[in-house]
């Protein structure tokens, strides 16, 4: 697992490559976690490298969310395909979290 | 039943790696799609992790997981623990309508076992759990 950010205007744009497991999804967690206790209160999570994800991951992103919404923050996701697409659809996270097919897309519905 | 593989391992989370390579290898070699090797590995790694965290509780144990084959038809990945009975088919599927506020995790692992593989079944067998996780290798 590979995590990078980059700032466009006020919201943090998070790219995650490879594996989010029960091994890594930590510190997946922890890297978001940073991000907000530095003031971090709007992101858009990349999923388009992102292989695989199981229900560890979803609970690092599910624990994210909540501590954003404490914090009036919000969390979008984009370029979500493959494996990553089906286990959020089969979790009914689509429901739940904006999803976009760009960062660009995402942004402009801030 | 053909055994194409088993291993036997402390019932940790330091080991899932280990675990979930041999299953992706054994799935590969049944000539499964990368997209369906995908979802073995995430079935399986929801079985195990479950298992490193209820089945022994604060004991150690051990899990052992095997590669099936079934006359050319069906791939088996059995998972076997001697831990606390637990049948994961009886956990309640979780309700997943409701928002970001309310929504529990849990349940969500064993539901995707269930609708990523094309059948589950468990039984307790002489003081151990054994989860077999099958998938069709002929549509």
């Amino acid at each position: 697992m590979e995590i990078t950010s980059r700032q466009e205007k006020n919201t943090t744009v998070v790219t995650v490559q490879g594996r989010i497991d029960a091994v890594t999804a930590p510190e997946f967690e922890n890297y978001l976690s940073d991000l907000i206790s530095k003031g971090g209160r709007s992101f858009i999570v990349n999923l388009s490298a992102l292989e695989y994800i199981s229900s560890a991951g979803l609970r690092s992103i599910l624990a994210t969310a909540k501590k954003l919404k404490a914090e009036q923050g919000d969390i979008r996701f984009s370029g979500l395909q493959g494996p990553v697409e089906e286990v959020f659809k089969i979790s009914g996270f689509y429901s739940i979290f904006k999803i976009f097919d760009s960062d660009a897309s995402a942004l402009n519905n801030a | 039943m053909e055994v194409l593989s088993t291993i036997k391992v402390p019932a940790k989370l330091e080991h899932l790696h280990a675990l979930i390579d041999r299953v992706s290898n054994c799935a590969k070699e049944q000539g499964l799609s990368e997209k369906r090797v995908n979802e073995i590995e995430i079935a399986a790694e929801e079985a195990l992790v479950n298992i490193f965290h209820y089945a022994y509780r604060e004991q150690e144990g051990d899990v052992e997981v095997s590669c099936k084959a079934e006359r050319g038809m069906r791939f088996i990945i059995e998972i076997v623990d001697r831990g606390m009975p637990f049948d994961p088919l009886a956990v309640p599927e979780p309700d997943t309508t409701l928002d970001v506020a309310e929504r529990q995790i849990g349940g969500i692992g064993v539901l995707l076992i269930k609708k990523l593989m094309d059948d589950v079944t468990y039984k307790r067998d002489r003081n151990q759990n054994i989860l077999r996780l099958v998938v069709n290798l002929k549509a």
